[in-house]
């Protein structure tokens, strides 16, 4: 990725929806909401209409797996989802990662893309069995002065904070493809003990993740897939530090969640 | 052929660790060492070697799983082995999703040769003997869904693995149809009526709630039509007139009030306060549709029901409440051409969970009830997997507990909606069935669960409750259909009229679409079914989950087919809407019901209610000499009173990113009484709701408990930045023996309170519902007769608009040194309070006084009006609502949510009382706590002026809590971190 092609355009975004996944409208407005200004449409599209005409997908810069219950996670969160995915997309979205596009997979979204295969490791259930709402601070890993590309899903990002809400939100990696993915730059987010663990009193890591471990990157950081829903942090009335922030500015204004979703939209302006 | 895929996690895994965690708790002997938890898949189809493998791989993660077939993975690591699967025609979720992957996977076509089975083995190992086993799968296990398999290691290898066990529905073969002659005695139409109709087996088929007069009134129809009736008609007739769908104590004349409860005080109020209102009336569709109807903006209706499942509740916990919740999202899709769910809204009264009284349904103590943890526990999952599958924020909630919901808990659960108020250029609230349109079924297949279940609701809870009025809800099959309507089909203009199937399934759902039209016939062999050999009865009043009844036009079927079934939604034709004047039913051409819709609707014979009223009154407990810190502490910590975040952060509340004014709230995390959100994103406004409920009061005086309920809803939802120009409320009572005279004049009581408050603040009902017998009749562990009834029950629930969201005020102290004031006048209120409750208690009395609070609306009304002329000025910065507990409660709650201290005196607060403890402890509504920041004091003290108002004192810094009484001693001195450990100390238990 040392050259990038000159791109200056409007990317297009699919949102996929279908089978429990309940997080595509609010996806859809961070993204809209983030191009506003070239106007950016973002399209909601159910897996089976993308399925009927898979070439669909090759018309997209932008791919995102939504948050939801697809399936009710039954069988296990994502995996029903994927199967089907794989069943019957596996070339296409081989074909679309093979060009120079982005795709993000929140919550639901995550735990299907580790089980297409196309994100490290695996979510399994929270430490304490328990599906659990909450908010978390995360540090945005990597140091950029070392000197390696950062994901563009991250640019100028250094921390924030955001809401969690799964039951199956562990994440899992040996010791050994650690390694490997602290080598190849791999780690997006880490939970750590921030502003809102503080303010509440809450533990940083709030489903025993290995190594602290909220969000992942592949594809030289063009994939990324996390836990918490930076869609639920893109107003600043959503976070729970808000009534006493409130006191001085009284209006709602961009959540810090809003940032990713301009990064991406930012990735092809360039 | 018949082949078991196991799946199992490689590495840790946090389930099995948690069942330990419970088998330790429950005080089982032997020495555990470990509980491995495995899924298993019985599959039934002709598969080869190969393809069983490839499923192994797709149902296994490999990161984190690993899969075997047909043989339990480490068989020698184990003692004994449990699974627990469900009986013949239970709800599997994950069979059907299994089902679907396998079918996709190796491109089955249709699914009539591959059948799926789920269960959970249990691995456990370590010294145990099988009792301990067993006992463990006691705890785990409902037989009323479930069976359990104890094994040893050595008894599953000598029998090659665990039995293989094919849950399919086989039911007996039984005539279709039957006629009932009711030719035939009182005593024998009392029992028909009482105990169901004598099956061609002998056997009666569960109750149809019929009361004498209403049988003979059906006898008389059949007499003047010259024949006998069917099962089925017998059976619809039921269904339709019962309590649970003509709420016949509402409808009837009762005591000198003729045109019946409903008509003269709910509607009534409505209609006057809507008449004031004049061009200002925001209500839109009240009472008419399967949700209530009120103006958002310009653009957009937000619609509000609440409803119960308290019976099924009592029986199979998880169960009754995700089909309770998934039930009420339904009536919101059934909301005029329907709308889309944005907010849940749950309440649950339980009896304590260290409640372990031993109670049977029937004589022989054979049929146990579930103690109440159990009870909680499955309601609490229940409400989650509904409200988190479904992608419906689940903001507002409240818990109580009361031992006399020992016999049935309640269980509410409610749903707000939101729809444009124009669709496709007509009013999107009108709805309107066309002769000659479709009668098209969506959703869920129909099978034997939920039958007689609206009968069932409407009747005391004893050893004939059937199992079968027992439902699991499948949130996914509901979400895809849900999606599909409100967010595609609903647009594209595909259909006149819908309504949501619940109680009474079919029967009910085209009996009243039928009325749009005037007519419906219906070919029955056109239901599909979950298995063969339903009886048409049974396919007609089965309340199988999931399903919404539509008229499609017929130019518009093949669209509407296509859409729902790339959607993976079944639809099906079942009939055609007519104006014949009848509900005719087909089955397989012969026609076997033919009701005219007069006498389906309208037969019911009126029934003149009597009552008897009664006056209530108890001593006063002694006054307490202990310390006053402490009893806060205790107080604060009883599960009335405390914090319920092990509920509110299981339940997904951020979905749909429209939370403003969550669940929890503060830096200690305090429940909020009312809760705000932003269901329209691109648009300022916001929704707010909030609820009100006393049971206890009711001890005392139902018309209090009533009016206390009312002020609380309205008084939460201003505390938080609602308005009163633009709040509705919502009724739904649970009373209980409504066949005895007192009780009725009770309810009569608790329904002039609401008109008179109702009417008072100028908020209409727009939607109610009720459950008359929450009654329990059983038996004790030495066979003692025991009879439970819960304490009248009314919960009012509010949703108003709010103009900016930005305004919204939340419970917690903000800054030391911010003033602290006390609004609205304190009474020596403090009968059946939590304070005077908790000395009873203590006492071993049931000594709970008489003064129970008395409600001044009109000068309420004033505190109000000025509150929220304060809000909007920006002038609060907290603001929280002082209901039961008390000043002292409100005050620590402030505190904790802030984690601030306060030093305040409570010496000369307005009002009239006569100890220190009933300025702490009374109960007194109107009341409110408010934080203001120094410099906005001035404008705030000016707006208050005509308001009966103290300033306590201050916020502080540190974190001591100071309250000091009458004669400027010190009545109360603590911590916050104290109060917020006792706060949070039931929460963390509960975990």
């Amino acid at each position: 990725m040392k050259t990038k092609i000159k791109k200056n355009k409007k990317p297009k975004v699919i949102v996929m929806s279908g089978y429990g996944l309940n997080c595509e409208e609010e996806t859809k407005f961070a993204f809209e909401w983030a191009g506003a200004k070239i106007n950016i449409v973002a399209d909601i599209v159910h897996i089976n209409d993308l399925i009927a005409s898979p070439e669909m997908l090759s018309e997209y810069d932008i791919l995102a797996f939504p948050g939801g219950f697809s399936y009710g996670d039954d069988t296990g969160s994502g995996k029903a989802y994927a199967n089907k995915f794989k069943n019957h997309l596996a070339k296409e979205l081989a074909e679309f990662l093979s060009r120079d596009t982005l795709a993000i997979g929140i919550c639901n979204g995550f735990q299907i893309m580790t089980n297409l295969g196309i994100l490290p490791g695996a979510l399994t259930h929270n430490k304490n069995g328990k599906y659990i709402d909450r908010w978390v601070d995360l540090k945005v890993e990597g140091n950029p002065r070392q000197g390696w590309a950062r994901s563009p899903w991250l640019t100028g990002m250094k921390k924030l904070s955001v809401p969690i809400a799964h039951g199956e939100g562990r994440y899992v990696i040996s010791p050994k493809e650690y390694k490997n993915l602290q080598k190849n730059k791999q780690i997006a987010f880490k939970y750590e003990k921030g502003e809102i663990c503080k303010f509440q009193n809450l533990e940083k890591n709030p489903n025993g993740a290995d190594y602290d471990i909220a969000g992942v990157l592949a594809y030289n950081g063009r994939v990324m897939g996390l836990m918490p829903h930076p869609e639920r942090a893109m107003f600043s009335h959503q976070s729970p530090l808000w009534q006493n922030k409130k006191i001085k500015s009284t209006v709602s204004k961009e959540g810090p969640g809003l940032q990713i979703f301009k990064n991406a939209v930012n990735y092809f302006k360039k | 052929m018949i082949s078991r895929i196991y799946v199992m996690p490689k590495g840790m895994d946090s389930r099995a660790e948690m069942l330990s965690k419970s088998w330790r708790s429950l005080g089982i002997g032997g020495k555990l060492k470990g509980i491995t938890l495995i899924d298993s898949y019985i599959i039934d189809s002709q598969l080869s070697k190969k393809d069983l493998h490839k499923i192994g791989e797709a149902l296994t993660n490999q990161a984190i799983e690993k899969f075997s077939v047909n043989i339990i993975p480490e068989t020698d690591k184990y003692s004994f082995a449990l699974e627990i699967g469900y009986l013949p025609g239970v709800t599997d979720n994950v069979g059907h999703t299994a089902k679907e992957t396998i079918s996709d996977l190796l491109h089955l076509e249709g699914d009539k040769n591959l059948a799926v089975y789920t269960s959970r083995v249990f691995l456990f190992s370590g010294s145990i003997s099988k009792k301990d086993a067993e006992v463990f799968a006691g705890s785990l296990y409902n037989p009323l869904i479930e069976r359990a398999y104890v094994g040893s290691a050595q008894e599953i290898k000598k029998q090659n693995g665990l039995p293989m066990v094919v849950p399919q529905v086989v039911l007996p073969v039984k005539k279709d149809v039957i006629k009932v002659p009711l030719g035939v005695s009182d005593d024998e139409l009392e029992k028909i009526g009482n105990l169901g109709i004598v099956d061609d087996t002998g056997l009666r088929r569960g109750p149809l709630a019929l009361d004498l007069l209403s049988m003979k009134a059906i006898k008389d129809f059949f007499y003047k039509a010259g024949r006998d009736p069917s099962d089925i008609e017998l059976e619809a007739l039921a269904q339709t007139w019962s309590e649970h769908c003509k709420h016949t104590i509402f409808a009837n004349p009762i005591a000198d009030i003729k045109s019946g409860l409903y008509k003269t005080y709910i509607k009534g109020a409505t209609n006057l306060i809507r008449d004031r209102m004049g061009s200002k009336d925001f209500c839109v569709s009240v009472f008419s549709d399967n949700a209530g109807g009120i103006v958002f903006d310009n653009e957009f209706l937000i619609t509000h029901k609440v409803e119960t499942h308290n019976s099924p509740s009592a029986l199979d916990p998880y169960g009754g409440a995700i089909t309770g919740i998934v039930g009420v999202n339904r009536d919101t899709v059934g909301f005029g051409l329907g709308a889309k769910p944005v907010a849940n809204a749950y309440g649950f009264c339980f009896a304590y969970p260290d409640d372990t009284r031993a109670l049977f349904k029937d004589k022989e103590l054979k049929q146990k009830m579930l103690p109440p943890s159990r009870i909680i526990d499955g309601v609490i999952k229940g409400i989650n997997a509904g409200g988190n599958c479904s992608g419906i924020p689940t903001l507002s909630g409240f818990t109580r507990y009361d031992e006399r919901f020992r016999g049935k808990p309640l269980v509410f659960a409610g749903t707000v909606g939101i729809i444009p108020r124009k669709i496709n250029g007509k009013l999107s609230h009108e709805k309107k069935a066309m002769p000659g349109d479709y009668i098209v079924m969506a959703g869920g297949r129909v099978g034997a669960d939920g039958i007689h279940g609206a009968t069932f609701s409407s009747v005391v809870m004893d050893s004939a409750s059937p199992a079968t009025a027992v439902q699991i809800g499948d949130p996914i099959t509901q979400k895809k259909m849900s999606d599909a309507i409100v967010k595609e089909a609903r647009g594209m203009d595909l259909y006149n009229s819908i309504t949501d199937n619940g109680a009474g399934g079919i029967s009910c759902s085209v009996a009243e679409m039928a009325r749009e039209c005037g007519g419906a016939e219906v070919d029955l062999e056109k239901v599909p079914l979950k298995y063969p050999g339903m009886r048409p009865w049974e396919i007609w009043i089965s309340e199988s989950q999931e399903r919404m009844t539509l008229s499609v036009p017929r130019e518009k079927w093949k669209v509407f087919q296509k859409l729902m079934e790339s959607r993976g939604v079944e639809a099906t034709v079942i009939g055609e809407f007519t104006d014949s004047g009848k509900c005719i039913v087909n089955y397989n051409g012969k026609k076997i019901m033919d009701l005219p819709l007069e006498f389906l609707h309208n037969g019911l014979p009126q029934k003149h209610l009597e009552i008897t009223p009664i006056v209530r009154s108890y001593p006063e407990p002694k006054a307490s000499k202990e310390n006053r810190a402490k009893i806060l502490e205790e107080m604060i910590a009883n599960p009335n009173l405390s914090g319920f975040a092990f509920i509110s952060e299981q339940y997904d509340h951020e979905v749909q990113a429209s939370s403003v004014l969550k669940p929890l709230s503060g830096s200690g995390r305090i429940n909020t009484d009312a809760q705000v959100f932003k269901p329209v994103l691109t648009s300022k406004k916001g929704a707010v709701v909030s609820t009100g409920i006393y049971p206890s009061y009711s001890d005392i005086s139902t018309y209090h408990m009533a009016a206390s309920a009312i002020d609380t809803a309205v008084r939460n939802a201003i505390v938080a930045g609602g308005s009163l120009s633009h709040l509705a409320i919502l009724d739904n009572f649970c009373w209980c023996s409504s066949n005895d005279k007192t009780r009725l004049a009770e309810l009569v009581d608790a329904i002039k309170a609401c008109y008179e408050y109702a009417v008072g603040y100028g908020t209409p009902f727009i939607s109610g519902k009720d459950s008359m017998f929450n009654d329990f009749k059983g038996y004790d562990e030495k066979g003692k007769p025991v009879a439970i009834s819960i304490p009248p029950t009314l919960l009012i629930s509010a949703i108003g608009v709010i103009k900016d969201i930005n305004k919204t005020v939340s419970p917690e102290f903000k800054n030391g040194g911010d003033v602290i004031y006390l609004l609205g006048d304190t009474y020596d209120e403090l009968g059946a309070s939590e304070y005077f409750k908790l000395l009873a208690k203590k006492e071993k009395s049931n000594n709970i006084g008489s003064n129970v609070p008395k409600v001044e609306w009109k000068k309420n009304l004033k505190t109000y009006q000025a509150l929220e002329n304060a809000i909007q000025r920006e002038l609060v910065a907290s603001a929280i609502s002082v209901s039961s507990g008390g000043l002292a409660v409100a005050l620590s709650k402030a505190s904790i949510g802030g984690m601030l201290g306060c030093k305040v005196s409570v010496a000369n607060i307005p009002g009239l009382t006569s100890s220190d403890d009933a300025k702490l402890f009374s109960e007194s509504q109107g009341r409110i706590i408010v934080s203001v920041t120094p410099q906005n004091v001035n404008q705030f003290e000016k707006i208050m002026m005509p308001i009966p108002r103290a300033v306590l004192g201050k916020v502080s810094k540190d974190e001591k809590v100071v309250i000091t009484g009458v004669k400027g001693k010190k009545i109360i001195q603590t911590d916050v971190k104290k109060l917020y450990k006792a706060y949070h100390s039931f929460s963390e238990k509960m975990k």
